[in-house]
């Protein structure tokens, strides 16, 4: 479970999360969906330790994420940022070999490997596994830096735009293996979208944010709503349903 | 075959070494061998601290332009040391042990540097801005250094000269032993964090995101860096390129930045160019005093060079 007590976030003074409360239980996904600027990013990277709490507090199964040793947290969460950049002289491999880091120290074990084969063969790697990144293209790159995030085989999971880039091929079946691996192995994902349909189809629940404020909690039913997605995003869009699955156009 | 490129290296630097000892022997035999090896010693010594600490220091600040003498390090000993000078007087200076002298000349510069660098590696800033930073740096505590020169009187002044006046060719060999201890430590320091140096490569987020307290380690490898300068400015004097040079051509002899490989390969370019130089010098040219300066130009056409790829990009 990830626990987050009266976070608030400024930049000088910009307040850019303002005393957010919110806990994610253990397993499912958790799609995290609102405006540019709303928050997303840097509640995600708050809840990874990427930068200090300014206050409040949060803890994930229990442990704070601000006392915990890093190494252990490392192990329990993993993230993918939105804008990973990667030093170029690494092969795929190599770099989502880094992924074990946290579990052995840089000497791959005999596991560590197959996780990584593992990985690599989940997202369609295995011919580019050579293949040095900045050779590759966007969706290629961004498809490794997921399979990194994979294999560092944490139970929790935040991925902050992993869709950007990647054909609908390659969302889709991203969004599936997400699906499986919270369905069969009790993996919490939480995941920034912006294709809002991604959001109806594969989310447990939906997170919306906007202004550093969560403005609307609830299931996909619950929250793909025309009044609600015009609170949020400033703009009326129409919802349609698909044997069950809501399906906004908010393209019209 | 990576490897194989690094066996090619560490054999070539084994030749040097070899070469070095045994090449014109005349005389004495068992004199001539002694007074080699301790030459040796002090250049082995300043081929490793000067490798190890560039490769690291262009690790933890993701660049490829800068080294620690470049960011005004080495200046900043010298200028500890003339401190120590102007705070105890000549005479004072010179009655001290220089083992203990030099062990807190290490740790004044461990503290000051890091006490520097730390602030601007927090968030990793830009090149162009770390650059200036060195630059400035240096000028300034080249100043400080000549200003307290000025200030201590002429007999205190020679004092400190003779302590900073080391290059190739007049080493410090009355520092060997404890300089040998703490290259041998840093050595083996850095060896045992090759694998967390690949992960510091990836740049603070990624390394938190894998369990690297980055703070901690990044303040712990520039206290390293800065001892193993303080090893090699105290045997050999400042050395402006030098660590660029092997950095870069061992960068692109050993084709990867997995410090596994990368760190012996510097150490063995390293090796080859000071040993390999030095022997050359010598026995081919007849004249080895000007090694240090062919070393400089060398590297400083690298760091042009360098700069202007930069640039381009
Ligand atoms: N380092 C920073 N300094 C100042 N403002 C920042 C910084 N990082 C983010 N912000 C601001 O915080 C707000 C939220 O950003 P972010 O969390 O990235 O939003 P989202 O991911 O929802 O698009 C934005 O207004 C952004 O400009
Ligand atoms: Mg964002």
């Amino acid at each position: 479970m990830i626990r987050i007590e009266n976070v608030s976030l400024r930049h000088g003074s910009a307040e850019i999360l303002h005393d957010i409360s919110l806990t994610i239980p253990k397993g499912g996904i958790t799609a995290l969906i609102g405006p540019n600027g709303a928050g997303k990013s840097s509640l995600l990277s708050l809840i990874a330790r990427l930068q200090p709490l300014q206050s409040g507090t949060i803890s994930i199964d229990g442990f704070p994420v601000d006392t915990t040793p890093n190494r252990d947290l490392a192990r329990i969460i993993a993230i993918l940022r939105q804008d990973s950049i990667v030093a170029s002289r690494l092969r795929v491999r190599e770099l989502v070999g880094f992924s074990r880091f946290p579990h052995s120290r840089g000497r791959l074990t005999a596991e560590d490997r197959v996780v990584i084969d593992q990985s690599l063969q989940q997202f369609d790697l295995a011919d580019l596994a050579d293949r040095f990144i900045d050779t590759l293209s966007g969706g290629q790159r961004q498809r490794a830096l997921v399979a990194m995030a994979f294999a560092q085989a944490t139970d929790y999971l935040l991925l902050d735009e992993p869709l950007n880039n990647l054909d609908m091929y390659f969302a889709r079946d991203l969004m599936r293996s997400l699906r499986r691996i919270a369905d069969e192995n009790g993996k919490t994902v939480v995941i920034v979208l912006h294709d809002i349909n991604q959001a109806g189809a594969y989310a447990d629940r939906i997170i919306a944010m906007k202004a550093g404020r969560i403005a609307a909690d609830g299931s996909p039913a619950e929250l793909l709503r025309p009044e609600i997605l015009q609170a949020i995003f400033g703009f009326r869009m129409e919802v349609a349903d698909m044997g069950g699955t809501p399906v906004v156009l908010h393209f019209r | 075959m990576c490897n194989r490129r690094l066996l090619c290296l560490g054999a070539a630097a084994l030749a040097c070494v070899i070469a070095f000892m045994t090449i014109g022997l005349r005389g004495n035999i068992g004199f001539v061998l002694s007074l080699r090896a301790a030459k040796l010693a002090a250049l082995l010594q300043v081929s490793v601290s000067i490798a190890v600490s560039t490769v690291i220091f262009q690790t933890v600040t993701n660049n490829r332009i800068l080294t620690p003498s470049i960011m005004g390090l080495d200046a900043l000993y010298l200028f500890g040391q003339m401190l120590l000078v102007f705070m105890l007087g000549g005479l004072g200076y010179a009655a001290l042990d220089s083992q203990l002298k030099f062990g807190g000349e290490v740790l004044v510069l461990m503290a000051l540097a890091t006490g520097l660098l730390l602030p601007m590696l927090r968030r990793r800033t830009d090149m162009e801005l770390m650059l200036l930073a060195g630059i400035i740096f240096g000028v300034l505590f080249r100043s400080l250094h000549s200003l307290l020169a000025r200030l201590v009187d002429p007999n205190d002044f020679a004092v400190a000269q003779g302590a900073s006046f080391a290059n190739f060719n007049n080493v410090r060999t009355d520092l060997l032993i404890f300089a040998a201890v703490l290259t041998l430590m840093g050595a083996v320091i850095a060896w045992r964090a090759r694998h967390v140096l690949d992960v510091v490569a990836l740049g603070a987020d990624a390394a938190t995101g894998l369990g690297v307290t980055w703070s901690k380690t990044v303040t712990g490898l520039l206290a390293l860096v800065s001892a193993l300068v303080a090893v090699s400015t105290a045997l050999v004097g400042p050395v402006a390129f030098m660590g660029l040079l092997v950095a870069a051509l061992a960068e692109r002899l050993a084709d990867t930045r997995r410090h596994a490989i990368l760190i012996p390969a510097a150490i063995s370019t390293a090796i080859i160019i000071l040993v390999g130089g030095q022997t050359l010098f010598q026995h081919v040219f007849g004249n080895s005093s000007t090694l240090g300066v062919v070393i400089e130009f060398v590297g400083g056409l690298v760091f042009l060079f360098l700069l202007v790829l930069g640039s381009r990009k």
